[in-house]
């Protein structure tokens, strides 16, 4: 069998994994049952990492030791996140030189962003492992449409240090499209809206049996339900100020305790009129505040209304008018909003869907991509994704202009090829400097990198004709190849990447690999369920002998022969879930010879015989699950 | 690895499918369905068009995602790396032809580069990298305009002042106003001319196929073309310039 690949969406505030059992995505749930792992790393007193649900508590008591929201950081540079600093509570390193990647201390020590999110990519990873039994080393990870390629990048490293290979990044609400395409199969133009914890996009696609094409999209990587409770808890420490006279700016812990009342609240004020914030403070003071949905929309309007722009320029693009749109779809946990959903509602002039949980339904649709990539089933056959490149290209030309070479919402993969020459007799170097954004300048642009082409072979100047080949990937990520054409010689290039760690840095922060331990604990699920599969089998032997069997009818007695037999043969295999499963099987069928001897073992009791002698195996009470005669 | 490079430099040479041996078509095997290394090609050839400029935009993408369902890097995930680096480059080549061809400027531009016009000298990006470096910009300006442009820029830079100095002059507003939507009309009339050129185009270049000699004719569509196009452009960048200092 092919190996498996699951679909992770690794969000802001949660993450998820997901895989197609049969024609159907489904949602692997985490060893407490709980589908959502929160995206909350933690380093307990031991050192200890801790992610998801477990590691929230620490948020709130040792908010030093734990890190959330970390999405916001991935990819970017120390200048880019100034604004985002005054808003959470990141703790950078700081011995951070320039153009080094970010450093985020927990506790005593620090991370890169792409560590981090390593952490939490690891914890799906091994919640999958347990609930395949299997070892899961290929994953297709989402990223938010608007993502540039450092972010990509970010992403893409992050899922190898977890040792995960990411076959494909796929954007988040063209995930969600497939989600929903699953069941529809219709042809038409569709909107998804996807505002979650921290991001926003707008992608419209264009649906032709089964073929999901992107046309459009647009969005912002940084507005998202953060914001909102930003505003709120802004709102909050005002009062708090203001009635009891108490800065709580500077206290961790208490602004984490607001932050969780404020959302308590958003969450409520979506199915509720009105609602009360309230907050125990340190030093066991309440802060109670009623807040009305009208109120609250007054206050959280500014961010939403941030998200009619780019649905306007997504529109343009696309060369569509509302009324041409077949169908919008609502995805992210922010878009539970009622004042979310009239804005929907009213941009593109229709009632949005919102049938699949708007959590869910990115990591479900990147379970449908992933069992594309793994070769497709039934319910995937025809469906191909076509996405674009949500920036712009280009590279920096005399006087600090952009020259664009890619288009934004240009079909990925998507390449261009340039040519440069040298200025100077003899030089032997070109730089060329790469950037991403719509903007004309170059300082107003994203930097990408900056490719240092050497090896020219020394020329009067202008003569080289340096032939260099811009691809986008299918992942939305740049790779560039250089060719000196008069000698046909592949230039070698040396990058520079403004934002992002090197391969050698990637691969001296990869996980220590967990394939031993994984390998030796799908061992042990079979050792033990073949172990199982003894003790069932020695028990069933016994069972034989004892005068219960004659009590059963000739039918029983033939379906447990069968499934005995069925359990003997598979537990020579290496699929402990099949062992167990006949295991089950065989269990089932023998309840009633166990119910006989356990009353022929009392009423043997009652004519004074002992336990022993009364022909019912070692244990004192009567064996089943038969397997439970075991002691030990 | 280095003998699949190998033997694709052999197919390549032969005709024939690297991994099969049998008769190779443009793009994948017919035989055994394999992806072929990419060569160099001009978009039209990659869809297999004559060069012609008059095509149904409908027929161009069934095309286009029927040739994306088999060259899509998706599908070739658990391919050989070589065979991955191929599809690639396979599918970004389709996907810049279609790009190309899809839209009827692109599309005429595209035509008129690979009968050995240089258009970038009327590209934006020109006009701008010129502008940084304060040099002026070899561009023609079309005929009919002369006497307009000429006019048109000391207002714009009229214009430009008064914004600077935050002063408002709404009768020069009202003139500008007037000439953005005389050279729109100029601007939507043009697509009727480029029809025609195509229409030409097409007749000559179908032609050149039952074996004519074409060659005065040819040229001459061509520079037609190249004189709408740079007009189009020309008028676009006046439009552009307009926008802003009127807004949209």
């Amino acid at each position: 069998m092919a190996e498996r690949v699951v679909g992770i969406d690794l969000g802001t505030t949660n993450s998820l994994v997901a895989y197609m059992d049969g024609n159907h995505p489904v949602i692997i749930p985490g060893e407490d049952g709980v589908n959502l792992v929160p995206s909350v790393v933690a380093l307990d007193a031991n050192g200890q990492v801790i992610v998801g649900n477990s590691a929230r508590k620490f948020l709130i008591e040792t908010a030093d030791r734990a890190v959330y929201s970390v999405k916001r950081l991935m990819g970017r540079g120390k200048e880019d996140v100034r604004d985002e600093l005054k808003l959470f509570p990141f703790r950078l390193a700081e011995d951070l030189a320039d153009g080094e990647v970010l450093r985020i201390k927990l506790a005593d020590k620090s991370y890169t962003p792409p560590e981090i999110s390593a952490y939490v990519l690891r914890q799906l990873k091994h919640n999958a492992e347990r609930f395949f039994g299997s070892p899961v080393k290929q994953a297709v990870v989402t990223v938010p449409a608007y993502f540039n390629d450092a972010q990509r990048q970010a992403t893409k490293d992050a899922g190898r240090i977890a040792g995960l290979d990411v076959l494909r990044l796929v954007n988040e609400p063209t995930a969600a499209s497939l989600a929903y395409g699953l069941d529809k199969r219709k042809n038409g133009t569709i909107a998804v809206y996807d505002l979650g914890g921290g991001t926003f996009d707008i992608s419209i696609l264009k649906l032709n049996d089964g073929i999901f094409e992107v046309i459009a999209t647009n969005g912002d990587t940084h507005l998202g339900g953060d914001d909102i409770d930003n505003l709120l808890i802004a709102i909050a420490l005002d009062d708090i100020q203001g009635d009891m006279g108490l800065d709580l700016r500077r206290n961790g812990e208490a602004v984490q305790r607001i932050r969780k009342a404020v959302i308590d609240a958003k969450i409520a004020l979506s199915s509720s009129e009105k609602t009360v914030i309230a907050v125990e403070l340190p030093g066991g003071k309440l802060y109670q505040r009623e807040i009305t949905r009208e109120a609250f929309e007054g206050i959280v309007r500014p961010v939403v209304d941030r998200t009619v722009e780019p649905c306007r320029q997504a529109m343009k693009d696309a060369g569509l008018t509302p009324d041409q749109i077949d169908e919008a779809v609502l995805v992210g946990g922010s878009t539970r909003i009622p004042l979310v959903r009239q804005l929907v509602r009213d941009l593109f002039q229709r009632e949005p869907h919102c049938e699949l949980n708007s959590d869910e339904v990115v990591a479900l649709g990147a379970a449908v991509q992933a069992n594309i990539l793994g070769g497709g089933s039934q319910a995937t056959q025809d469906m191909l994704l076509l996405d674009v490149t949500p920036l712009s290209l280009g590279i920096e030309a005399l006087g600090g202009v952009v020259a664009k070479i890619i288009h934004r919402n240009s079909t990925i993969p998507a390449s261009a090829t340039e040519h440069f020459t040298t200025g100077v007799e003899g030089q032997t170097n070109v730089a060329i400097h790469v950037l991403q954004g719509e903007r004309e300048l170059a300082k107003d642009c994203r930097s990408l990198a900056r490719f240092d082409l050497k090896g020219i072979p020394p020329m009067p100047a202008g003569l080289p004709r340096i032939e260099v080949k811009f691809l986008i990937d299918a992942n939305g990520i740049l790779q560039v190849s250089a060719r000196e054409q008069r000698s046909g010689k592949q230039a070698e290039i040396q990058v520079q990447p403004s934002y992002g760690l090197t391969d050698e840095q990637v691969e001296n922060m990869i996980l220590e690999s967990f394939d031993y331990a994984e390998q030796d604990l799908a061992q042990r699920q079979v050792i033990e369920a073949r172990n199982e599969a003894e003790t069932i089998l020695t028990a069933l032997e016994k069972g034989r002998s004892n005068q219960a069997w004659q009590h059963l009818t000739d039918d029983e007695r033939k379906i447990i022969e069968i499934l005995e037999a069925e359990v003997r043969e598979v537990k020579e295999g290496q699929d402990f879930q099949a062992i167990r499963g006949a295991i089950d099987a065989l269990n089932q069928a023998t309840m009633r010879l166990a119910e006989l001897m356990m009353d022929s073992a009392v009423s043997s009791a009652l004519k004074g015989k002992t336990m022993e002698s009364a022909d019912m195996g070692e244990g004192p009470v009567a064996p089943h699950p038969i397997g439970k005669a075991e002691f030990k | 690895m280095s003998t699949d490079t190998k033997s694709a430099e052999k197919a390549k040479l032969a005709h024939e499918c690297w991994s099969c041996g049998a008769m190779r078509a443009a793009h994948f095997c017919e035989s055994c369905g394999r992806v072929q290394p990419p060569v160099p090609t001009d978009y039209f050839s990659f869809f297999g068009l004559p060069r012609k400029l008059n095509i149904d935009p409908k027929q161009l993408e069934r095309e286009f995602y029927a040739m994306s369902r088999k060259l899509h890097p998706d599908l070739f995930v658990r391919a050989v790396d070589q065979e991955q680096s191929w599809s690639l480059e396979k599918s970004s080549q389709l996907n810049d032809a279609y790009r190309t061809l899809k839209d009827p400027v692109t599309r005429t531009e595209y035509l008129l580069k690979l009968e050995g016009v240089n258009l970038e000298e009327q590209s934006k990006t020109a006009t701008e990298t010129a502008r940084a470096a304060g040099t002026q910009k070899k561009q023609m300006v079309p005929p009919d305009l002369l006497e307009e442009v000429f006019e048109l820029n000391m207002q714009l830079e009229e214009a430009r002042m008064n914004k600077k100095m935050g002063e408002d002059d709404p009768s020069l507003k009202t003139e500008l106003a007037d000439t953005r939507r005389r050279l729109d009309g100029k601007f939507n009339a043009l697509a009727a001319e480029l029809q025609r050129d195509w229409d030409e185009w097409d007749a000559v270049i179908a032609r050149a196929e039952s074996g004519e000699i074409v060659d005065t004719e040819r040229t001459a569509v061509r520079d037609k073309m190249v004189d709408l196009v740079n007009r189009r452009s020309y008028i676009r960048n006046l439009v552009r310039d307009l926008n802003e200092v009127l807004g949209n």
